[in-house]
This record gives structure tokens, C-alpha cells and sequence, in this order.
């Protein structure tokens, strides 16, 4: 039987320029394709190798086969998901965001898909009130035990005496240095601006986030990291629209830029700084001493969530001590669950990245809820980005 | 009577044919309908309401977000420049390579690098232009430098990064159009051209530019639109720092919620893509002697 030569032509030019138009209109941000790619495509491949294997304790509620979570990025150990798939028989698909703000947008929106996800502390009186979430059902978690959990850093979970969501670990926000490629020691935001238009000129990066990046760059004249004041947030954006020429990049994702060498020093979160000098000691963490954030961030069930069993379930199987514990030998972050801190090896509990002395955590802030949503900082925020 | 019966069958064809018509084109209006003009028109009255407290919508019949326009200036300043300099940046690599395609490759090989020039976008641009910033990171291409000898060169993050992702983005877009143009090409026109004494660079200038030009306009016009929606390329290659029209919006509905103001702004955008359309049709039609050349 012959055939025509055309059939050797992948494809014509109309049908590609259709594809094309198809892939750019369906293209996803870079966090939704890590989600996507990573542990997602992993775990529902898992899903259809394994099969479902449901152990006794979820046997009474259907579970699924399939759930969806909002995280940060590098935040859990993907054997976790895995681990809980081989208990439930759900993939866990996993969503990556490198701001509150993204977070909220894709809720406001409305079907987010999400069964659970990590909120901060600052952003649940908002969701809150926005009824974004609702009352955890506490009896569907019953390993999570709220006497063992550290004050300092839980509170903003509970509203009037409810619980909406419950703490996953705590940390600080600084910023990490390389430190042979610049080896002057530093110990404050300002000597980090600075040195972002000096020798790190062309090295540094900021987060994609206008909480840390407005909060610190305000922290270089001595200003509350959280303030709304107009003649304050004023110093701050003559500040970063200098710095701005002068940058790597703006982005939460810094660690490939840090580990390839390309960026020698990124405002940085605890679990990253941790991350990152464990595989390359080099790479220092330092906590600005004129201050900054300290943040817990948390776990909360959307009340749209498309498989609230599940996700109670995974929040179960989370809050498990011997769970969890591998997710902070994992992540980095430092726990609020006293269980969890029994259970972590002596050098995870000295590591200073992690529990900065106390001259370096009292001048720290929580993020205030009202930067959330102020249009003000927004809009700053869009400037520096555009300019 | 026969008469009444023809009538009435005609009558009944007639009807019969614009149902048909009508049943046959209800899947593509429906669709547009749905997928266009509804969101459109939901787009359109986002854009004349204010941000709620909290961010998002909050119905109002106010013109402030078209008065706010100007906080994008940059962002639209920047698109400006780089739709036209991205486009034409594809053109000059796109033109050698039809060229060769279409007129000089042999035949049998010209499927077979028709095919290698599509191959590569059957995978996702994302996933591509990912590929480019490992090339192009300091694990890729710095790398190598460094082992010759020149340390710390930084390719990624920079407007060169972004061109560059966008001419190896697009770069199909122009190459089609700009091929299928020429290889209609009569090639005796070349010949006569050859006769009448003319140099080989007139007759380029001439003859073949001048008749592939309805192709030039068409893959210069497809790139220049997407291009003025691009936020993807100077995202992952630019760091964030090169900011577009197209990241603009990404932001106003992602980060700040400001819906509202990113309707404005994504009917402001509509509208200029249209008139850069136009634009682009009646040149096309101009320089190609009355020739329309269908964009979409």
C-alpha cells in the first residue's frame, strides 16, 4: 500500500500554529509546574501503580484517590506524600506558590481545587472573615494535641476560641550570603542592601512578595517591617527602585539561582537557609539585626475543598509526631510541636540557622494581617516590579 | 396545484437549508460565545468596577482604573519595544532559514528540516524555555566558560536572555509563513530577472523579498501579537526583573487582586492589539499590491 509523502509531515503549518496558540493560552505559571511535574505527576503515578490499599483507620469515610495541596516551595519530604499514599491510596498532588497574596487570589477566585494548604500566620484572620475557611472538625485530628504546641507561635490559628488552623512550624526571614564570593561578614538589612549595589551587584535577589520585600527594604531606616505609613513606605520604594537595576532577580525560587552559583546572596527563609548550607556550607544565613519577620505557618482546609476527607486525613497523618519529624529534618523549619522536638536529633535542635539566639529573635515582627490586603503596599510593590 | 407543492417544497428546502446552516455553524458560535464574548463582556464590566476591601471585585460604574492607566506606563512602554523588536529580531533569523528551505534545500531533505524545525514545539514552550534557563544558568554555559578560564559571566536574568528566549520561542512562527510564501515563488520570475541583467541582489530585493512579503507580514504581525501578551519568557529568563505588560496582569490578578484594574488594563491591550492588526494588514496590503493577507 503506498503512501503519500505527507504522511512523513509531522504536522502542517495551520495545525501547528493552532497547537501553539492551544499551549500558550493553557500555559501555567513556573510554581504550578513545579507542583505539576514534580510531586504531582510522581504520586499519580504512583496512584495508578500501587492501587489503592486503604488501611483500616480511613476505611470508614471514602477518601478518594486523589487530593490537591498549596504549598511553598521545597517545604515537605516527598516521601511524606508518598508514604501517605501507600496508607490511603490518595495522591497527593502538590501546588508551589511563592506568595500569600497568590495563595488568597486563587481562593477569592473561587475553586482552587486545594483539599488543604499552608496559610502563614498573618493571612487567616482574612480568610476568616472572608469565609474562605471554616472551624477545623478537631475530631477528625486526633494527633494533633494542642497542649504540646508552643504558644509563641500558634495563636493567630485560633479565632475566639476556635481553631480554623493548625501550626506546621515556625521560622524567621533573612537573608543568605555565599560567602566566597562575598566574604565580608555582614549582620544587618542594611549592610544587605548596600551591599546588593556594591559587590553583590548583579547577585541578589528578593522575594516576589511584597511583605518581605517592602518589610526589609523598611528595615533598612529602622522602620516597622510591617508599616503602612505613607512618608515610611515613601523611603522604602526610593530604596528598592535604586536597588532595582542593580538585582539578579525577583523571585520566591531562589535556591536553584543559589545553587548554581548564579546569585550570591537572596532574602531567605529559615527552611532554605537551612537547606541550602547543609548542602553548601559556604552559604551562610544571617538575621538582620535592626529586625524583620518571624512567621509559623500553618495548616487550614478551604471550606470549597473538593475532598475534605482527605484532607483531613493527610492534616491527621501530618500532625503525626513521627511524621512530622522527618518533615522538619527535611524542610529545615523549626517545629512548634513539643513531641516533634523530642524526636529531633541534638544538632538539628543546636543549629543556630534554625534557633537564632535571643538578641536576634526579640527585634523580629510578626506580619501584620492589614499588609495583606493594603492596596497601598501593592501597588508599590508593582512599581518596583515595573520600573 | 403542482404549483402550490413546488412552492411549498421550495419553501421547505429553503428552510431546511438554513437550519442545516444554522446547526452547523451552532458549535463554533456557541463556543465563541461562551469562551469570548462572555468573558470579554464580564472583563469589560470588571474594568469599570473598584477593588473590594479585601481585593477582587466590587460592582461600581467608575472610569478611575482607565485614569490609572499611566501606573503601567513602563510596563506598556516596555511591551511597545519589545513586540516589534522581538518580532523583528525572529525576522532576520526566520528569513535565511525559509530561504534555504524553500529554494535551496534539496527536496528530498526539505521535509525532513520542515519536520526537525517543528519537532521541537510539540514539547511546551514552558517546558523549553525551563531548558534555556539551565543553558543558560551557571551550571550551563558559565560553566564551561569557567573551565577555559573566564569566570563569572552571568547570562541568565538579562534582556539578551529574554530576546533570546523569545527569537528560539517563536522563531517557527516566522519560519512558516515566510516558507510557505516562497515556495509559491514562480521560479521563473528569477530567471527573467536574471535576463534582464538584473544582479543577483536586486533580484532578491526585487523579486523574491517583495513576493514573500504578504509571508513576512503574516509571521511578523503572528509573533508581534503574542509577544504583546508574553509574561512567561521574562518571568523564567528575565528573573522577574524585566517586566512586561503581560506580568502586569499576571500581578494585578495573582498578587494584588486588583481585578478591576487588570480588566482595564487587559482592555486597553485588546484594543491595541486589534489597531496593531489593522495596521499591520493595511501595510501588508499595500506593499503587496492590493493582495489581502488573512491574519486570523
Amino acid at each position: 500500500m503506498s503512501k503519500s509523502y505527507r504522511d512523513g509531515l509531522p504536522i502542517s503549518p495551520e495545525n501547528f500554529v493552532d497547537q501553539l496558540m492551544r499551549l500558550k493560552r493553557g500555559s501555567i505559571g513556573r510554581r504550578d509546574f513545579l507542583g505539576l511535574t514534580g510531586l504531582g505527576i510522581a504520586t499519580a503515578v504512583m496512584a495508578r501503580e500501587i492501587g489503592i490499599m486503604p488501611t483500616p483507620a480511613f476505611a470508614a469515610e471514602s477518601l478518594g484517590d486523589r487530593m490537591s495541596i498549596a504549598t511553598w516551595p521545597n517545604y515537605h519530604d516527598p516521601q511524606t506524600f508518598e508514604n501517605f499514599k501507600k496508607d490511603t491510596g490518595v495522591a497527593v498532588e502538590v501546588n508551589v506558590f511563592g506568595s500569600n497574596e497568590e495563595m488568597l487570589a486563587k481562593l477569592q477566585a473561587g475553586a482552587s481545587g486545594w483539599s488543604l494548604f499552608v496559610p502563614t500566620n498573618y493571612t487567616i484572620s482574612t480568610y476568616k472573615k472572608l469565609g474562605i475557611i471554616e472551624p477545623l472538625d478537631m475530631a477528625k485530628l486526633p494527633n494533633f494535641d494542642g497542649t504540646q504546641e508552643d504558644p509563641r507561635f500558634t495563636s493567630e490559628g485560633t479565632i475566639d476560641k476556635v481553631i480554623y488552623a493548625v501550626p506546621k512550624n515556625w521560622g524567621t526571614t533573612g537573608f543568605a550570603v555565599n560567602t566566597k564570593k562575598l566574604s565580608k561578614p555582614m549582620t544587618s538589612w542594611k549592610e544587605f542592601w548596600d551591599t546588593a549595589m556594591a559587590e553583590g551587584d548583579g547577585r541578589t535577589m528578593v522575594h516576589d512578595y511584597q511583605l518581605t520585600t517592602i518589610g526589609n527594604a523598611l528595615k533598612y531606616f529602622g522602620y516597622s517591617f510591617n508599616s503602612l505609613k505613607q512618608d515610611e513606605l515613601a523611603k522604602a520604594e526610593e530604596l528598592l527602585l535604586k536597588v532595582k537595576p542593580h538585582l539578579f532577580a525577583v523571585s520566591s525560587d531562589y535556591q536553584p539561582g543559589m545553587r548554581a552559583g548564579d546569585a550570591w546572596m537572596t532574602m531567605c527563609w529559615t527552611n532554605d537557609g537551612a537547606q541550602l548550607h547543609r548542602d553548601i556550607p559556604e552559604i551562610a544565613y544571617v538575621l538582620g539585626k535592626e529586625g524583620g519577620e518571624i512567621w509559623t505557618d500553618f495548616y487550614a482546609i478551604p471550606k470549597d475543598a473538593p475532598n475534605k476527607p482527605a484532607g483531613y486525613a493527610l492534616l491527621n497523618y501530618l500532625m503525626n509526631p513521627q511524621v512530622a519529624v522527618k518533615e522538619h529534618l527535611a524542610n529545615g523549619a523549626p517545629s512548634t510541636d513539643a513531641r516533634v522536638n523530642k524526636l529531633l536529633p541534638k544538632e538539628v535542635l543546636d543549629n543556630p540557622i534554625l534557633y537564632p539566639a535571643a538578641d536576634l529573635l526579640t527585634p523580629l515582627e510578626f506580619g501584620a494581617a492589614a499588609t495583606l490586603t493594603d492596596p497601598g503596599r501593592a501597588e508599590l510593590m508593582a512599581r518596583f516590579k515595573s520600573a | 396545484m403542482s404549483a402550490g407543492i413546488g412552492a411549498v417544497s421550495m419553501h421547505g428546502n429553503r428552510f431546511r437549508h438554513n437550519f442545516l446552516t444554522a446547526l452547523l455553524l451552532a458549535p463554533a458560535t456557541a463556543w465563541l460565545v461562551v469562551f469570548l464574548v462572555l468573558p470579554f463582556i464580564a472583563i469589560a464590566v470588571f474594568s469599570v468596577g473598584e477593588r473590594a476591601p479585601e481585593g477582587g471585585y466590587q460592582a461600581a460604574f467608575t472610569l478611575a482604573q482607565y485614569a490609572n492607566l499611566p501606573a503601567r506606563a513602563t510596563a506598556f512602554w516596555n511591551t511597545m519595544l519589545l513586540a516589534p523588536v522581538g518580532a523583528l529580531a525572529c525576522l532576520l533569523v526566520a528569513y535565511p532559514v525559509a530561504y534555504y528551505l524553500a529554494l535551496r534545500a534539496p527536496q528530498r531533505w526539505r521535509l525532513i528540516l520542515l519536520a526537525l524545525v517543528v519537532i521541537p514545539f510539540w514539547t511546551s514552550l514552558l517546558m523549553r524555555t525551563y531548558a534555556w534557563m539551565y543553558i543558560l544558568g551557571g551550571r550551563g554555559i558559565p560553566a564551561l566558560l569557567a573551565f577555559i578560564g573566564i569566570e563569572d559571566v552571568r547570562l541568565i536574568n538579562t534582556p539578551g536572555a529574554v530576546l533570546l528566549g523569545i527569537v528560539y520561542g517563536y522563531l517557527p512562527l516566522m519560519i512558516l509563513p515566510i516558507y510557505v510564501s516562497l515556495e509559491r515563488l514562480d521560479r521563473r520570475l528569477l530567471e527573467a530577472s536574471a535576463d534582464l541583467g538584473a544582479t543577483p541582489l536586486s533580484t532578491f530585493l526585487g523579486v523574491t523579498l517583495k513576493l514573500s512579503l504578504p509571508g513576512v507580514m503574516t509571521g511578523f504581525s503572528l509573533v508581534m501579537i503574542l509577544l504583546l501578551g508574553e509574561y512567561l519568557i521574562p518571568t523564567l529568563l528575565g528573573g522577574g526583573k524585566v517586566f512586561f505588560i503581560g506580568n502586569a496582569l499576571v500581578d494585578l490578578f495573582l498578587q494584588s487582586r486588583n481585578w478591576p484594574f487588570g480588566s482595564a488594563i487587559a482592555i486597553t491591550l485588546v484594543a491595541v492589539s486589534v489597531v496593531v492588526l489593522i495596521a499591520a494588514n493595511r501595510i501588508s496590503t499595500r506593499v503587496s499590491g492590493a493582495r489581502r493577507v488573512d491574519l486570523i
